[in-house]
């Protein structure tokens, strides 16, 4: 069976919001932010993401499971970077001992 | 497990045809359900595969700023755009194949299926067209390499980063143009209808997530430095 069938104007919407933010992270990255250049693409990817993960990939109608096996990727994912650079960020930050 | 479900299978069988049906699931909502788990734990590997390679362009981008900002301005940000564009127009028509594919609009999935197809061939051609550029501008990292002013070794990362993340990427979209074309024969013969659409949702997911993977790829790679 096809399980949940997602309605076509909820697929429209989402499309639309894509377009809307795609254009909007490239308007904003012709603008001096400062460091907050970086946060704001990076915020409107993470949320072009999560729209795409919930609606057209059907997250938001998976089992409790799926949902769980995809929280966690994203954990671990989250493992690697961070702990990566916790390493890169703070070298340096200790006198070398001789 | 087996004898719990066992007054149910007639009803399946009905509901499904056997060939759709494997003989070690009870219902075709329980090998659905199964499909969908294991494609998503492909997909976190995938999640994990392009992973690794964030995390070269996080620590390199901590490591140089102002020469990925530099690096980054040589890349076309309208292509990049414009192929942004493209392939979220290509998840619309994907997530509408699902969408006839779970409803049995036999024409409108293949149709939907080959306009997918189209934007992804358009992307990958887009994509092309701006490689040749950086071989011409001698921007492609190894012997030839060229960039103006100091931060020409970054720079060499940087696009080394460009093209393994791109490439990969790259590589994904064809192997979804594969997937694709066997959709389409599929399709072509009937196969999917309300009784059975998970390969059309199975390679939806993948084709999804190649989408998420751009969407990440385009703001790092090509808006970094275009404030500066």
């Amino acid at each position: 069976m096809s399980g949940h069938v997602v309605p076509r104007k909820v697929y429209y919407a989402v499309f639309a919001a894509l377009l809307v933010l795609t254009a909007v992270t490239t308007a904003v990255a012709f603008v001096d932010l400062g460091p907050w250049n970086t946060v704001v693409a990076l915020g409107i990817a993470f949320l072009k993401a999560t729209l795409v993960a919930l609606f057209f990939m059907h997250v938001k109608y998976s089992t409790r499971l799926t949902q769980i096996i995809v929280a966690g990727g994203i954990f671990w994912l989250a493992i690697l970077i961070v702990l990566t650079l916790s390493d890169f960020v703070s070298r340096g930050w200790l006198p070398v001992l001789q | 497990m087996a004898d719990a479900m066992a007054p149910a299978a007639p009803v399946t069988t009905s509901q499904t045809g056997p060939s759709e049906l494997q003989h070690h699931f009870d219902t075709p909502e329980q090998q659905r359900e199964a499909s969908s788990l294991g494609m998503w734990v492909f997909l976190v590997t995938e999640i994990l595969f392009f992973g690794g390679l964030f995390t070269a362009y996080v620590v390199y981008r901590h490591q140089y700023p102002a020469a990925f900002a530099e690096a980054s301005r040589h890349l076309d940000v309208t292509l990049g755009t414009f192929n942004t564009a493209v392939l979220i127009v290509s998840s619309l028509t994907m997530a509408l194949a699902v969408y006839f594919a779970t409803v049995g609009r036999r024409k409108a999935v293949m149709l939907f299926l080959v306009a997918t197809m189209f934007l992804g061939a358009v992307f990958l051609g887009v994509k092309a067209i701006e490689y040749s550029h950086k071989f011409h501008d001698h921007l492609v990292p190894g012997p030839a390499f060229q960039f103006p002013g100091p931060h020409a070794r970054p720079a060499e990362i940087f696009y080394s980063l460009y093209f393994t993340m791109t490439g990969l990427h790259a590589a994904h979209m064809v192997v979804g143009l594969g997937i694709l074309t066997v959709l389409v024969l599929q399709a072509r013969k009937g196969r999917y209808g309300p009784h059975y659409s998970t390969p059309v949702e199975m390679s939806g997911l993948y084709w999804h997530f190649v989408d998420v993977v751009w969407i990440f790829l385009f703001p790092l790679l090509y808006l970094i430095g275009r404030h500066v």
